[in-house]
């Protein structure tokens, strides 16, 4: 069989290739190499080593996004996964509606990310012109809880279907068994429900570090950054440095803070996995 | 086992509280986007509109007719089908290929899509756009709304073909194999057997691609002519961009168009969008 689909190759394979390397391949290598290259078309680059890297990493900007992420992607992910957890938990035990309350708490992942950040623009606004605050134009620190707040009630929803689908996973004799030796129900949750649902956890855990990180849209709909780049994160700094600043330099800085992120991305993910990956127990 | 003692009624009356206080967000659009333009402010916005302020559809219709909804509509409803479609087909078609044809291609083509998933789009953003303003094969052009779809395969492929092979591997060779024996041609065993089987897999890499689709920003805005084509989620952004002075009550009727489908379509589908959503964080 495998002899007789190989003369198929241009049929099966042949569209999908072409479209990866033109959509992914092809610009992730020329990616590569820009990032060490001065340009302002493609056509035109000059060689400069790695002064663009260096030139990044002294751009102060490009430092406060990196901080700013940082300290967003750890405070979001602790929250989206602890409320997402207790969230599961409660609606697992026997209690009228739980398959509504999941649709309703599941519902605004479905919503992009620009159209999430204008409906939570205007709602914060309007919360802070009642308090007499400044708007989030002005207000980084309404811009770093309004993020928060705002990915919050996006991803809960998804963080939750997974633990949902963990929890009911675990084994019913584990538990009767455990209550049957005398355990109370905060030792059943964390000698038993816990560690058996390690698996979802590093998956949320997963989702939720790499989404912090790479968030753009939200942060682009909600505050641009503002004010004057206080609540810009890495994606959104990268954008602009391609887009929104004057001078033949910056189209190769930011090509080269791309490929920091990039493998930023990729370090982060994989020190993740690791980590969780050995916590976790065969069942 | 379930606990006999859950926590019961006044269970349900606290998350009844709070689901509602999750869904405030659209419900406070939705009541703005019903109020005339002079009553919308920012300060404003948690008002119900009342008999003076109370604008009927006129905001919808003026969504519509002056700032071009239902083209948006079309293009997004265009894109969002056409890619999603390509990307099934090509990709099931490709995902069996490199699990039943063991080579080198096979081998590289599979790593790559499993890599290409973690990559963040910023790493190729300028690269990507450059490339679709700029290549042109016998006249085709990637920067209109009709073959930026097969930018969206490119870019789509790695997931859906790490989901199909992750499936695929499950499927028993002895199936496709006896057909071989009965004189199928490898087309007709993927279209006769190995497409049927896939079919849950199918939905399920369907709900996840269309909603990337559906949502992306940065992509098309990138990729099309910003003055021509407009997807929603451009034209949404492109009301506040700097053209004079933002119309709030249009902006609204249009995020409420938006979100209304979206609702619809999550409850009629829900089983398959959530089962397509669990299936898609395995790959993690």
């Amino acid at each position: 069989m495998e002899k007789a689909l190989k003369r198929w190759f241009p049929l099966f394979v042949l569209p999908t290739l072409v479209a990866f390397i033109i959509g992914f391949i092809w610009p992730f290598i020329q990616g590569v190499y820009l990032s060490f290259c001065q340009f302002t078309t493609i056509d035109r680059t000059t060689f400069v080593g790695v002064q663009n890297y260096v030139n990044a990493f002294q751009d102060a900007e490009f430092g406060s996004a990196f901080r700013f992420t940082v300290s967003f992607a750890v405070v979001s992910t602790i929250l989206i996964n602890v409320l997402a957890f207790l969230l599961a938990l409660a609606l697992t035990q026997k209690m009228r509606g739980t398959n509504i309350f999941r649709t309703v708490f599941f519902m605004p992942n479905l919503i992009g990310g620009i159209v999430l950040g204008y409906i939570w623009q205007i709602l914060i606004n309007a919360v802070l012109s009642n308090l007499g605050q400044p708007l989030l134009a002005l207000n980084s620190k309404a811009g770093y809880w309004g993020i928060i707040i705002l990915m919050c009630w996006q991803q809960i929803g998804y963080m939750m279907i997974i633990y949902i689908s963990g929890l009911q996973n675990v084994p019913g004799d584990l538990i009767e068994a455990a209550s049957i030796d005398g355990a109370t129900p905060l030792q059943t949750l964390f000698k038993i429900k816990l560690p058996m649902v390690m698996p979802s956890i590093t998956i949320c855990l997963f989702l939720t570090i790499t989404n912090s990180f790479k968030l753009f849209d939200q942060n682009l709909a909600l505050t641009a950054g503002e004010p004057a780049h206080a609540t810009e994160m890495l994606a959104l700094n990268i954008y602009n440095t391609f887009y929104f600043r004057a001078g033949p330099q910056w189209k190769g800085i930011g090509q080269a803070k791309a490929v920091i992120f990039f493998v930023l991305v990729v370090a982060i993910a994989l020190i993740q996995l690791r980590a969780t990956r050995s916590k976790e127990v065969q069942q | 086992m379930k606990k006999k003692n859950g926590i019961g009624l006044l269970g349900t009356i606290f998350f009844s509280v709070l689901a509602a206080l999750y869904m405030y967000p659209i419900v406070m659009v939705v009541l703005n986007s019903l109020k005339v333009e002079t009553a919308i402010s920012t300060s404003g916005a948690f008002e119900l509109p009342t008999g003076e302020t109370f604008a009927g559809l006129t905001n919808f219709v003026s969504a519509i007719s002056s700032q071009g909804f239902l083209k948006s509509l079309f293009y997004s409803v265009f894109i969002t089908v056409t890619s999603v479609g390509l990307i099934l087909l090509c990709c099931s078609m490709c995902a069996w290929y490199i699990n039943r044809v063991h080579n080198l291609i096979s081998k590289l083509m599979y790593l790559l899509c499993a890599f290409s998933m973690v990559v963040p789009f910023q790493m190729v953003m300028f690269t990507l756009s450059n490339t679709a303003d700029k290549l042109d094969i016998f006249g085709l052009r990637f920067n209109n709304p009709y073959t930026i779809c097969f930018i969206y395969l490119g870019f789509g492929a790695g997931l859906a073909v790490f989901m199909f092979s992750g499936f695929m591997k499950s499927i028993p060779l002895e199936i496709e194999e006896a057909a071989m024996i009965d004189g199928c041609s490898p087309l007709q065993i993927y279209f006769k057997i190995v497409l049927p089987i896939l079919k849950p897999t199918m939905i399920s890499v369907g709900v996840l691609e269309a909603m990337w689709v559906w949502n992306d920003y940065l992509l098309p805005t990138l990729v099309l002519d910003i003055k021509k084509y407009r997807t929603i989620p451009m034209l949404i952004q492109y009301f506040r961009g700097s053209y004079g002075k933002v119309e709030m009550g249009p902006m609204m009727a249009c995020i409420v168009m938006t979100v209304l489908p979206i609702v619809i379509i999550y409850i009629a589908g829900q089983k398959h969008i959530i089962k397509g959503v669990l299936d898609g964080s395995v790959k993690g």
